[in-house]
C-alpha cells in the first residue's frame, strides 16, 4: 500500500464516505429503519380500520356510549379513563425523555430512577389496557342483534340506556348451559346469555316507558336514532333475533362486529408492542444498576429503547385519536 | 498485497479475528461472503423445486388427464393412476409461484447478491451487524423448510394461488389446501418477512455507515445503489404483507370478520359479518407491487455493472440511471391498484392508477435506452455473463411492452387472468429476474470460489435458455389474447380453446427442454467449486472494489488497510491510462481530472 497520503476528493464531504454522515451508529439506525417498517404495520391496520368503519359509518358506534367506564366508580363519565391511560403514556414518554438525558451526563442514578417510573408508566397503561378490555368484554346494558346483524339497544323516555336486566321478565325454563357437570356433551356450547330474546320482549312489551335506539346515526343530531314506542315494538317484534350481552370476536353489543375486531385485534397489537416495551425497559434498567453502559462509558442503549418506546406512543396517539376521538 | 502468513497478524490488529470452527464458519456463520454462498444454494434447491413444480403443471396443461409417469412418481396419491388430480394442480401453481417469487428471486437474489458486494463494494469489512445477517439467513432457511413441508400435508398445500385472496385462504374449511397447508404457507411467511427485515436493515446501515473512504454516493457502483434502494422498498412494502396476514390468521383461527362477509356453505350460513375481500386485496398488492421491483432492480444493477463491464465503456447516464432507480422505487408504491381493475374498484380510481402505472415506463426507458447506450461502440467481451446481461434487457423490454397494455385499465379488463398476464409478468420480471441471477452468478463466481466456470457450458446454457424463454413466453400472449384463462388445470371442457391444444403442447416442450438444460448450469456450478480453472484476481479486469480484496476467506475482506477510494466505479477506456480500466482504489494521475459524470 502506497503509505503517501493522496486525497480522495471527498474529504469534508458529509456523504464522501469513511464517516458517519447521519451521524448515528448503526444500532440507533436500525432502529430508527425498524421503526419505519413497523409503522407501516399500524398503518396498514389503522387503513383497513379506516376502510370498514367509512363502510359502517351508519351504524359505527359512537365511542362516547361505548367508553363511558371509570373503575371504583359507578355511572358514565365518556372519555376520562382513557384520557387518564393516554395521560400516563405520554408521561411515561416524558420520563423517558430525561432518563436518555440523564444517559448522555452519564448520570447513573438519574437514569435508574427515571427508567424506573417509565416502566412503572407503561406498567399502569398496561393495566388500565387490561381494565377497558374487561368492561368492555363484560358489556353493560345487554343489546338484542337482529336478523339482519343490526344491533338494537334500549332507552327510557328520558333517553337513558336501560339494562336488560331491569326489564326483562324472566320465564321458567328447562334449558340449562351444557356443562361437563352435568352430562356429557360432545361439543362445547358457547355461554347462554342471561335472558332469552323472549323474555326481553316480554318485559319490553310490559314496560311502555321502554323505547328501541336502533344502531342508525342520526345525522341531524350525531345521535344513534330513538324510535317512539309504537314502532319500537313493530321493530322488536319482526327483526329481533338473540340476546348479545357484552363483546367477543363474533357479536358484541355495541355494534357491527367489526367494530369489536379491530378494537380488539387493534389495541391488543399496541398492548403487545407496550409489553415489548416493558419487558425491553425492564433488561435495561437492570443493565443500568448492573453498571454495564458505565462500563461500557455509553448510554446509548438507553437511547435506542427510548426511540421505540417515543414510537409506542406515538401509535397510541393515533389508535387514540381514530377509536376514541373521531 | 499480504501474503496467507501474515494474514492472522493483520485479522488480530483488526479485532476481527476469531477462531473458526467448521460450525461457525460454514453453518452459523457471521461472515457475509459465507452468508452469501448459503443465500445461494438455499435459493438455488428452492428454484429446481419451483422449477420441476412448473413443468408438471406445463405437462398437464398440454396433455390433460393423460396418465403421466412423472406424476405417479412424484405425487402419489395426488395422481392416481398417474392422472393429475384438479386439487394438486392449484396447489402446484400456487407453490410455485410463493417459490419462485419470494425464496428465489427475493431471498435467493437479493440475499445472494447483496450480502456477497455491498461490504466488498463499498469497502467494508463486514455487514454492519454480522449477527443480524445470520439470523437473517437462518431465519430464511427455516421458513424455505416450513414451506416444503406444507407439501407433505395430507390434505395438500395451499392452493389459493400465490395472492392467496380470501375467502379460499380465510376458511379453512373452503377447499383441500385451505386447511393447515394455508397455516404452514403463513407461518413460513411471517417468518420470511422478519428474516428480509432484519436483512434489509442491515444492507441499509451498511451503505450508509460503512463506506470507505472517498466512497460517495456519487462513486457508489450502480448494484450497490440498487441494492440499497431495494432495502428500503422492502423495509417499507413488506410490513403491510405483515398486517395482511396477521388479520387474515385472525379471521382463519379466531372468528373475525375482516375479509369475510356473508359466507355460505352447504347451505348453512356462516356467522361472518361485514368484511371485505378487496380489503385485503389492497392490502396484498401494497406489498406485491412493489415486490416485483424488490424483485427485478437488484438486476437492473447487476446487468448495468456487467454491462458496462464487459463493453468496456462507462455505463452511459450514470446519474440517470440512480434517478430512474429512485423514481421506480417511489412509484412502485402508488401503483398497486392495476392489479385490481376487475375487483369492482371505482372506474375514476383505476383511471388514475392507469396514469401512475403508465409513469412507470419513463424510468424503466431510461434504464433500457442506457443499456443499450453502454454497449453502443463498445468493445463488446461476449462471456456468459454479458450474454444473459443482454438477454435480460430483451426480455424486460419484452415484457415491459405487455406492461403498458396490462396498466391501461380499457385494455387490462379484456385480458385480465388470462395467459396474456403470465406471459406479461413471466418475461418482465420472472425470465429478466432470472437472467439477472445467472449474470451474476457468472460474473461473480471467481470471486466467490475463486475458480472460473466453464465457459462453453455458459454459453449452451445462455442460448437453450434464451431460445426456450421466448418459445414459453411468445405463445402465451397469442393464446391469451384468445382469451385462455391462467390457473385452469385443463381447458378441455371448452371447445372454443380446442384450436390452442397444439400450441399449449409447443409451450409445454419448450419447458420442459429448457428446465432440463438448467441442469447443465448445476452441473457447471457445483462441479467448477471443486475443479473449474483457477481465477485471476481480476478475471473480468474491472474497477470495482470487490476484485481488489483476495479471495481467499478471510474475516474482514482485506488484509491491512481497507482501500481508499478515489474515483468513480466507472472508469472505462479512460483517456490517458494505459490500461482500458483504472480501479477505484487508483488515485488520480498529476494533472488528471475526475470525469464529471
Amino acid at each position: 500500500m502506497d503509505t503517501t497520503v493522496v486525497n480522495t476528493g471527498t474529504e469534508g464531504k458529509t456523504w464522501g464516505g469513511g464517516n458517519k454522515p447521519l451521524k448515528a451508529s448503526y444500532g440507533k439506525m436500525m432502529m430508527w429503519f425498524f421503526i419505519l417498517s413497523d409503522a407501516l404495520t399500524f398503518s396498514g391496520f389503522l387503513a383497513s380500520y379506516g376502510f370498514s368503519r367509512f363502510k359502517f359509518s351508519e351504524i359505527w358506534p359512537i365511542a362516547d356510549d361505548v367508553f363511558t367506564h371509570v373503575p371504583f366508580i359507578h355511572g358514565d363519565y365518556p372519555m376520562i379513563f382513557v384520557a387518564f391511560m393516554t395521560f400516563i403514556l405520554i408521561m411515561s414518554s416524558v420520563t423517558m425523555v430525561l432518563a436518555v438525558d440523564a444517559g448522555h451526563k452519564m448520570d447513573k442514578s438519574k437514569t435508574t430512577i427515571y427508567m424506573f417510573l417509565t416502566i412503572i408508566g407503561g406498567l399502569i397503561f398496561l393495566s388500565s389496557q387490561a381494565y377497558e378490555w374487561t368492561t368492555f368484554i363484560k358489556g353493560e346494558y345487554g343489546a338484542v342483534e337482529t336478523h339482519g346483524g343490526n344491533i338494537i339497544h334500549f332507552v327510557d323516555t328520558d333517553g337513558n340506556r336501560v339494562a336488560l336486566k331491569d326489564f326483562a321478565i324472566a320465564q321458567p325454563t328447562d334449558r340449562a348451559q351444557h356443562e361437563r357437570k352435568n352430562g356429557i356433551w360432545y361439543s362445547d356450547e358457547k355461554k347462554l346469555t342471561s335472558f332469552t330474546f323472549n323474555e326481553v320482549l316480554a318485559g319490553f312489551k310490559a314496560n311502555d316507558d321502554i323505547l328501541v335506539k336502533t344502531t342508525y346515526t342520526d345525522n341531524a343530531t350525531g345521535h344513534k336514532t330513538v324510535l317512539s314506542r309504537a314502532e319500537s315494538l313493530t321493530e322488536l317484534e319482526t327483526k329481533g333475533k338473540n340476546v348479545v350481552e357484552g363483546a367477543n370476536l363474533v357479536h358484541n353489543e355495541y355494534g357491527p362486529p367489526l367494530f369489536a375486531n379491530y378494537f380488539f385485534f387493534i389495541t391488543g397489537f399496541h398492548g403487545f408492542h407496550v409489553s415489548i416495551g416493558v419487558l425491553l425497559n425492564i433488561i435495561i434498567f437492570f443493565n443500568v444498576i448492573l453498571g454495564t453502559y458505565e462500563k461500557r462509558n455509553s448510554y446509548e442503549m438507553v437511547e435506542k429503547v427510548g426511540l421505540y418506546w417515543h414510537f409506542v406512543d406515538l401509535v397510541w396517539v393515533f389508535v387514540f385519536t381514530f377509536f376514541y376521538l373521531v | 498485497m499480504s501474503t496467507h502468513a501474515d494474514t492472522h497478524a493483520h485479522e488480530d490488529d483488526h479485532g476481527h479475528h476469531h477462531k473458526e470452527t467448521f460450525v461457525t464458519k460454514y453453518i452459523f456463520s457471521q461472515d457475509h461472503k459465507m452468508i452469501s454462498k448459503q443465500y445461494l444454494i438455499t435459493g438455488t434447491i428452492m428454484g429446481v423445486i419451483g422449477v420441476l413444480m412448473s413443468i408438471m403443471f406445463r405437462m398437464q396443461i398440454a396433455w390433460p388427464e393423460e396418465p403421466n409417469i412423472l406424476f405417479e412418481a412424484l405425487l402419489g396419491k395426488w395422481a392416481p393412476g398417474g392422472v393429475m388430480d384438479a386439487d394438486i394442480y392449484l396447489a402446484l401453481v400456487t407453490i410455485h409461484g410463493t417459490i419462485m417469487v419470494f425464496f428465489v428471486l427475493t431471498a435467493g437474489l437479493s440475499g445472494t447478491f447483496s450480502n456477497l458486494l455491498i461490504p466488498l463494494q463499498i469497502g467494508a469489512r463486514d455487514m454492519a451487524s454480522g449477527f443480524l445477517n445470520m439470523i437473517s439467513y437462518w431465519l430464511f432457511f427455516l421458513s424455505s423448510v416450513i414451506m416444503i413441508i406444507s407439501l407433505f400435508v395430507e390434505a395438500g398445500p395451499a392452493a389459493a394461488g400465490w395472492t392467496i385472496y380470501p375467502p379460499l385462504s380465510a376458511l379453512p374449511m373452503a377447499q383441500g389446501g385451505s386447511g393447515m397447508g394455508m397455516t404452514l404457507w403463513l407461518v413460513s411467511m411471517a417468518i420470511f418477512i422478519a428474516s428480509s427485515l432484519l436483512g434489509s436493515l442491515n444492507y441499509i446501515v451498511t451503505v450508509i455507515n460503512l463506506r470507505t473512504k472517498g466512497m460517495s454516493m456519487t462513486r457508489l457502483p450502480l448494484t450497490v445503489w440498487a441494492f440499497f434502494v431495494t432495502a428500503i422498498i422492502g423495509v417499507v412494502s413488506f410490513p403491510v404483507l405483515l398486517s395482511a396476514a396477521l388479520l387474515l390468521i385472525m379471521d382463519r383461527s379466531f372468528g373475525t370478520s375482516f375479509f369475510l362477509s356473508d359466507i355460505f356453505i352447504q347451505g348453512e350460513v356462516l356467522h361472518y359479518q361485514g368484511g371485505s375481500p378487496v380489503l385485503f386485496e389492497h392490502l396484498f398488492w401494497f406489498l406485491g407491487h412493489p415486490e416485483v421491483y424488490i424483485v427485478i432492480l437488484p438486476a437492473m444493477g447487476m446487468v448495468s455493472e456487467i454491462m458496462a463491464s464487459n463493453s468496456r465503456k462507462p455505463i452511459f447516464g450514470y446519474r440517470a440511471m440512480i434517478a430512474s432507480i429512485l423514481a421506480i422505487a417511489f412509484l412502485s408504491t402508488i401503483v398497486w391498484g392495476h392489479h385490481m381493475f376487475i375487483s369492482g374498484m371505482n372506474p375514476f380510481l383505476g383511471s388514475v392508477f392507469t396514469f401512475t402505472t403508465l409513469l412507470i415506463a419513463i424510468p424503466s426507458a431510461v434504464k433500457a435506452f442506457n443499456w443499450i447506450t453502454t454497449i453502443w461502440k463498445g468493445n463488446l467481451q461476449m462471456n456468459t455473463a454479458m450474454l444473459f446481461s443482454i438477454g435480460f434487457v430483451s426480455t424486460f423490454i419484452t415484457g415491459g411492452l405487455t406492461g403498458i397494455i396490462l396498466g391501461d385499465s380499457a385494455l387490462d379488463i379484456n385480458v385480465h387472468d388470462t395467459y396474456f398476464v403470465i406471459a406479461h409478468f413471466h418475461l418482465v420480471m420472472g425470465i429478466s429476474a432470472l437472467y439477472g441471477m445467472f449474470a451474476g452468478v457468472y460474473h461473480w463466481y471467481p470471486r466467490m470460489f475463486g475458480r472460473m466456470m466453464n465457459k462453453n457450458l455458459g454459453y449452451i446454457h445462455f442460448w437453450v435458455t434464451a431460445i426456450c424463454a421466448y418459445g414459453v413466453f411468445f405463445p402465451m400472449h397469442f393464446i391469451g389474447m384468445a382469451g385462455l384463462p391462467r390457473r385452469y388445470y385443463t381447458n378441455s371442457a371448452f371447445p372454443l380453446f380446442d384450436d390452442l391444444a397444439n400450441v399449449n403442447v409447443v409451450i409445454t416442450v419448450f419447458a420442459i427442454i429448457g428446465g432440463a438444460f438448467q441442469l447443465v448450469f448445476l452441473y457447471n456450478f457445483f462441479v467448477s467449486i471443486f475443479f473449474g480453472k483457477k481465477a485471476p484476481q481480476n478475471p473480468w479486469r474491472s474497477t470495482t472494489l470487490e476484485w481488489t480484496a483476495p479471495v481467499k476467506h478471510i474475516h474482514g475482506n482485506w488484509p491491512g488497510e481497507i482501500p481508499h477510494v478515489y474515483r468513480w466505479a466507472y472508469d472505462y477506456s479512460k483517456p490517458g491510462h494505459d490500461v482500458d480500466f483504472v480501479p477505484q482504489n487508483i488515485p488520480l494521475k498529476e494533472g488528471e481530472e475526475e470525469l464529471q459524470h
